[in-house]
């Protein structure tokens, strides 16, 4: 009992003190990417044709990107020969809709609280319900690490529950293969209503890297009606609390400029 | 006794295809028997059917650890049916699944011929069930093993289970809190995985082998890295290997802790439980310090690794891996002091080391019965033909040991990085890569923190991949599990799963 004590005192208060301060994010960490599009030389198409799963596109408008399918890996920034592109250390950018994953480059509608009556149920008190279909476990360990002493999320009134019936929403991971496909739906379906629909990383969001095997579906957007699209690969933990609290709003909703 | 009917090869030395041995089946078969008898395992066992043949090849990989070679041999099946080796050599029971599932061959006389995940074959026409196309049964819908009797009961968990985790299905039969037998059924996270490998690498394929197993990012992406470098007689920098070599163990490092963490949860000794919950952040953290990704990704990359160190960012690293293994220390030595702890821990879920060795175990599972295997060690690649982690076993083969020889792991893992780092070499981190060579075949190993990652490819005339097989280690662990489980409590299985700690993912592809 001694050493137990002892312990607790060496181990010390680890909570960060996330929202009244910023995180503490590493220098490398590869946050919302920033695009100096007037940078770009006509009809250069080399960081769309570097990615490997094909977010980024280049047409009149001038430069996309897809973060629902953006893995943030470097191969678009070392395919660029302006280096118009670089990584900020933004974590923020989760969105409401699939169409505000398309990003420009500048500015982003991160995404905005539920609806008043909706945030009433679960503003102070959200139980959701997880599940894996397909995902690399990724994903799931940056979720899990949400529950640990460090974020301690059930400070936020958020708790992953084991029952789909006593859950207020599914947080889905992972491409949705085809052998997970009913399952995902039967968990779904077990939810009482209102309920919300949370797709977390890339995977969930578009198929990611798997996207179109034939094994998968792409993502659980064509088969849920998802709420609040959370991109990454895997998010940071930090993205995921954020859009979390964003979803029931418990954070600013201003639109976010970055640079 | 050596049997030459199979070629010997070392891991990461690529050979041409026409020098893999094409053997009867007869003598395939009895080398491969006759190794396993020998102490050798199999390391992997697949099938290929390219289109220019039509028929469908047999390909066998045995893992000589005591003579530090690996050995292959093919061989070409005239018919849609091969005697199954399951009945006198049962580590190759769930490959020879695979191959039934994947090339709708029948390995007849197989004990219990199951899919492993539910997919049609993929040889129109063929299937090892008798199937018509189109028919292939949905996931799960099969005959369970069953223990009949008035006071058997049943109980099925999954494919969804009550924590964020991986989805699969277990059915036990249990008589009372006796579990007589449990069945393990899997192939919910099938994504496809190899097939989408061939004709590569293309600009996805590093990706997609960072995400074959998310908390394995490093371990195969070095297996697959190791095995397109060796097709192109690819020398890399010593510095480059030097730092795979410190990314392999922090993964190690974090996962393991990680392990330690859940163990302690599921026994309820919560100190343990949210320090090291914590601590392996801290690990995951110092993979994100080097890379950007806590999990590693963008490390890895054909010709050497995608960052670098700086004086001060190993200044800091090696001051962070300090105080995580200070803390590490202190939460493990709870467990090991506290007596609540180790009644639960010591001798739930034993698996002898006979049983283990008979099963094929790898990785911590193995070396938890005392069977030394560790792939650093008998098959050397990268930095560790230069540097030797010594090897930790334990002989009792329960929950306690599969922990103990995880911390032992921790210890020998943050002695290694902290060696590394005080004498890196100077000199580039990457190298250009250049084109595989065609027609060739390499076997890739790298001891992840679950056991041996095995990867085999083979390139066509072109030098694109023609196949490409991935061995996570948990394809031969989940049956040790099932095992280990048998005469327990049921109420032991989660603190048994956790021991274990599998991949899902891994395992459906």
């Amino acid at each position: 009992m001694l050493q137990v004590t002892l312990a607790r005192l060496k181990q010390g208060h680890r909570t960060i003190p996330y929202p009244a301060r910023p995180p503490v994010l590493p220098d490398r960490f590869r946050g919302l990417p920033v695009v100096d599009s007037s940078k770009c030389p006509d009809g250069c198409s080399a960081c769309a044709e570097a990615c490997p799963t094909d977010a980024i596109s280049m047409d009149k408008r001038g430069f996309r990107l897809d973060l629902g399918r953006c893995l943030f890996c470097t191969d678009c920034m070392q395919a660029c020969p302006e280096g118009a592109i670089r990584y900020s250390q933004e974590y923020r950018f989760a969105t409401r809709t699939r169409d505000d994953l398309i990003y420009d480059g500048r500015t982003l509608n991160l995404a905005a609280a539920l609806d008043e009556k909706t945030r009433r149920l679960f503003g102070r008190s959200l139980k959701l319900r997880q599940v894996s279909a397909g995902g690399s476990g990724a994903c799931e360990a940056d979720l899990n690490v949400l529950g640990t002493v460090v974020f301690d999320l059930g400070r936020f009134g958020i708790q992953f529950v084991a029952s789909p019936r006593h859950a207020d929403g599914l947080v889905v991971t992972g491409p949705v293969s085809e052998n997970m496909r009913s399952a995902l739906l039967e968990t779904y379906a077990a939810i009482p209503a209102p309920k919300v629909v949370i797709a977390v990383g890339a995977e969930a969001i578009s198929g990611g890297i798997f996207r179109g095997h034939s094994d998968v579906h792409d993502g659980c957007c064509s088969l849920l009606p998802v709420d609040l699209f959370i991109p990454g690969w895997p998010p940071h933990p930090m993205t995921i609390l954020d859009g979390l609290l964003r979803l029931l709003g418990r954070l600013e909703q201003d639109p976010m400029r970055v640079g | 006794m050596i049997d030459n009917t199979f070629t010997t090869l070392r891991s990461g030395q690529a050979v041409p295809g026409r020098q893999i041995p094409q053997v009867t089946l007869e003598e395939f078969q009895r080398t491969v028997v006759d190794a396993v008898a020998d102490g050798q395992r199999v390391a992997a066992f697949f099938g290929d059917a390219p289109t220019s043949t039509g028929k469908v090849h047999l390909y066998a990989i045995l893992s000589d650890s005591g003579r530090g070679v690996l050995r292959v041999g093919t061989v070409t099946l005239d018919s849609d049916q091969f005697p199954s080796l399951t009945p006198v050599c049962p580590q190759v029971h769930l490959f020879e699944r695979e191959i039934a599932e994947q090339y709708g061959v029948c390995p007849e006389g197989h004990p219990w011929l199951k899919p492993v995940r539910f997919h049609a074959s993929c040889r129109p026409g063929h299937d090892a069930w008798g199937r018509q196309p189109g028919e292939t049964s949905l996931i799960g819908v099969m005959d369970f093993y069953r223990v009949e009797g008035e006071e058997i009961h049943e109980v099925a968990v999954g494919p969804v289970h009550a924590g964020i985790i991986e989805p699969g299905h277990f059915r036990f039969q249990c008589h009372g809190e006796q579990v007589f037998h449990l069945e393990i059924s899997l192939g919910y996270q099938h994504r496809g995985v190899e097939r989408a490998l061939v004709g590569g690498p293309t600009k996805r394929t590093i990706h997609a082998l960072e995400a074959v197993v998310g908390d394995t990012s490093i371990g195969h992406s070095t297996a697959y890295c190791q095995a397109v470098e060796a097709l192109a007689d690819c020398q890399l920098p010593i510095r480059a290997q030097a730092l795979r070599g410190i990314a392999l163990e922090l993964e190690r490092l974090a996962n393991h802790t990680g392990d330690l963490s859940a163990l302690a949860g599921d026994v309820g000794f919560l100190p343990t439980a949210s320090y090291c919950g914590r601590i392996r952040g801290d690990f995951l953290n110092l993979t994100a310090l080097l890379c950007g990704s806590r999990f590693g990704r963008g490390m890895i990359r054909r010709g050497g690794v995608g960052f670098d160190l700086d004086e001060s960012r190993t200044t800091e690293f090696l001051a962070r891996l300090e105080a995580a293994y200070r803390d590490v220390a202190n939460a493990a030595d709870l467990l090991w002091d506290s007596a609540s702890v180790q009644a639960r821990f010591e001798g739930t879920g034993a698996v002898t080391r006979e049983l283990g060795l008979s099963l094929g175990l790898v990785g911590p599972a193995a070396r938890a019965c005392g069977i030394e295997c560790d792939a650093r060690n008998d098959f050397p690649a990268g930095i560790f033909r230069f540097t030797h982690i010594p090897l930790s076993t334990w002989q009792t083969g329960d929950v306690f040991a599969r922990a103990y020889v995880r911390w032992l792991e921790i210890r020998r893992s943050v002695a290694f990085i902290k060696s590394q780092l005080q004498e890196i070499p100077d000199g580039p981190v990457w190298t250009r890569p250049k084109a595989p060579k065609p027609d060739h075949l390499v076997v890739s190993l790298v001891e992840g923190w679950r056991g041996e990652i095995c990867h085999v490819a083979m390139t066509d005339a072109q030098g694109c991949i023609a196949r490409y097989k991935i061995v996570d280690p948990s394809f031969h662990n989940w049956m040790g599990l099932a095992i280990a489980v048998r005469d327990q409590q049921i109420s032991d299985f989660p603190l048994c799963n956790k021991s274990f700690n599998l991949s899902y993912c891994g395992h459906d592809l």
